[in-house]
């Protein structure tokens, strides 16, 4: 390896002007009309990946030893971008792996002559450069998976919003599969609306949830206690027929919570207990 | 946040502050409203157990960490009486009259871990942990 | 040693618990509250909890109490202001404080009292 790295520097060192700038040619030509990315980034990019690969193969040790730390972060930096940028996985690799034409150019330019030699380094070039796309195309899919992430904590906080649909009468459309974590914290965010506003019910829906468990009911019913005790009260609507189903083949004791089939007649019920009347205009 | 620190707890005051002490401490390390006043209430309801049923004892809380995450660790020991029988002891049934009306299976419930050692004569010590 | 300080509010009486509570000051407080009860001829007890942000088994055996003797003098109790964590906190240790009205703050609370105790009244045959 140190023989490549010696001889690798070199190249990078003697032709460094001329690779970047085939390189950001054949780039560009590339990415003609994507509005993506910049020239003048993409400039700023090679730039950088040319100055961190000169610095790291001067040294010693292979793409994962700590001499190549800075060009990994690099990579890592741009994998990040581009997939915030929505770019695709090959669409990020092709930065690196397009880099191996102007290489084996300058490569050729300087061992030519001789033929043994031109294959070795052509194949320690590939070879590294092959490493370095296979962990920029790594942290691409890592950096993927965190975004994807991220949207689906904001789905979630977007899928479960506490909505007062009159004075005193606060409702939480529940969506989705509800998992423990995520129980407690929306469970939480309805009782602290209710002590900030000051409604006296509660509907919780669930009309879009799949599947009750034990769990879930469990947490439901403490929710519905917690409530009870605060001084308010709370009804269940959109409980389903398999849902129904469920509850009683669990054993689950609802404890007199008053349920309804729909959030309408949940609201009907909720505005009769707070004394109003709903007529029509004559 | 880290540290640990040893409460006596002889008397009502002490249970007092050794609450707000827990307070302080779940407060500073960043746990969640609901958290704090699950470990505090553990926290309360071990303590006055110790002063009432076990004749006085101490209250150490130390933070700890483990695997990456960080947590607080109760330690609420006397020199007491202990207890007979434990399972008895952990059954629930505040109302009822099952268990032994400590509080002991409520306590529980509010933290993550939980430990309890008795020596009938010799004392008990409970041992808690809620993490982050 | 500190004294919970007792409101007079019309036929009711409100308690504010705003300090920490330990077994004398519970104790005084229970003594002060019947004492007032009966001075009074009060209708209703309103205990605001909101600056409370813990609640175990000796402040609920406390409420509890409260509750009870102040029925035994003809005083309606209802809690009010109980926060969030302290609601999730009292279901999780199993204290579900039985027989303990509630109300969401203290305007509500009083509400509460007057519709009770009109009840109570029609079914006493009034006085």
């Amino acid at each position: 390896m140190e023989d490549t790295q010696f001889r690798a520097h070199a190249i990078l060192k003697k032709y460094g002007a001329g690779i970047l700038a085939d390189w950001t040619a054949d780039l560009a030509e590339g990415l003609k009309n994507d509005r993506r990315i910049s020239e003048s980034e993409l400039g700023n990019q090679t730039r950088e990946f040319l100055l961190l690969l000169e610095a790291a193969t001067s040294g010693e040790g292979g793409v994962e030893s700590a001499g190549w730390a800075t060009v990994r972060e690099f990579l890592d930096g741009i994998s990040r971008s581009r997939a915030q940028q929505g770019f695709t996985a090959d669409e990020t690799a092709t930065l690196i792996f397009s880099f191996k034409k102007p290489l084996f150019e300058y490569l050729r330019k300087e061992f030519g002559k001789d033929p043994q030699v031109l294959a070795d380094e052509t194949w320690k070039a590939t070879d590294l450069i092959d490493r370095l796309g296979l962990h920029t195309v790594k942290s691409f899919q890592a950096a993927r998976e965190s975004i994807i992430n991220r949207q689906q904590e904001e789905l979630l906080e977007l899928s479960t919003p506490v909505v007062k649909l009159w004075d005193g009468v606060l409702a939480l459309p529940m969506i989705g599969t509800l998992d423990s974590a995520r129980t407690q914290v929306v469970m939480e965010t309805l009782l602290q609306r209710i002590v900030d506003t000051g409604s006296e019910i509660a509907i919780i829906d669930i009309t879009g949830v799949p599947t009750v468990d034990t769990l879930t009911a469990q947490h439901l019913l403490k929710t519905v206690t917690a409530i009870r005790m605060m001084g308010a009260d709370c009804i269940i609507s959109g409980i389903r027929p398999q849902i129904a189903q469920t509850i009683v083949h669990l054993g689950i004791d609802l404890q007199g919570v008053t349920t309804k089939a729909t959030l309408a007649d949940a609201l009907g019920l909720a505005l009769k207990r707070s004394g109003l009347v709903v007529s029509k205009k004559v | 946040m880290a540290g640990s620190e040893s409460i006596p707890l002889t008397s009502e005051q002490d249970v007092v502050f050794a609450r707000q002490t827990v307070r302080r401490v779940a407060r500073q390390m960043d746990f969640s409203i609901v958290d704090q006043t699950k470990i505090v209430t553990a926290a309360s309801e071990l303590a006055r157990n110790a002063l009432v049923y076990g004749g006085g004892g101490v209250l150490e809380w130390e933070t700890i960490g483990e695997n990456g995450r960080e947590g607080l660790r109760l330690t609420v020991s006397d020199k007491g009486p202990g207890i007979e029988d434990l399972t008895l002891a952990m059954k629930d049934g505040w109302t009822s009259g099952k268990g032994l009306g400590l509080g002991l299976p409520g306590a529980k419930r509010l933290v993550n871990d939980f430990a309890i050692t008795s020596t009938p004569g010799r004392g008990t010590t409970v041992i808690v942990t809620k993490w982050k | 040693m500190e004294r919970i300080p007792i409101l007079r509010m019309g036929r009711f009486l409100l308690v504010t618990i705003q300090i920490e509570m330990d077994d004398q000051i519970a104790l005084a407080l229970q003594d002060d509250l019947t004492l007032q009860i009966q001075k009074t001829s009060a209708r209703g007890v309103l205990i605001d909890i909101s600056a409370v942000e813990t609640v175990d088994s000796f402040i609920g055996r406390m409420i509890g109490n409260i509750s009870a003797m102040s029925l035994i003098l003809d005083a309606r109790t209802v809690v009010v202001g109980m926060q969030p964590a302290v609601a999730i906190t009292l279901v999780e240790l199993g204290l579900t404080l039985p027989g303990v009205r509630t109300a969401l703050n203290v305007e509500r609370g009083m509400a509460l009292l007057a519709v009770l105790d009109e009840q109570f009244e029609v079914a006493s045959g009034g006085e």
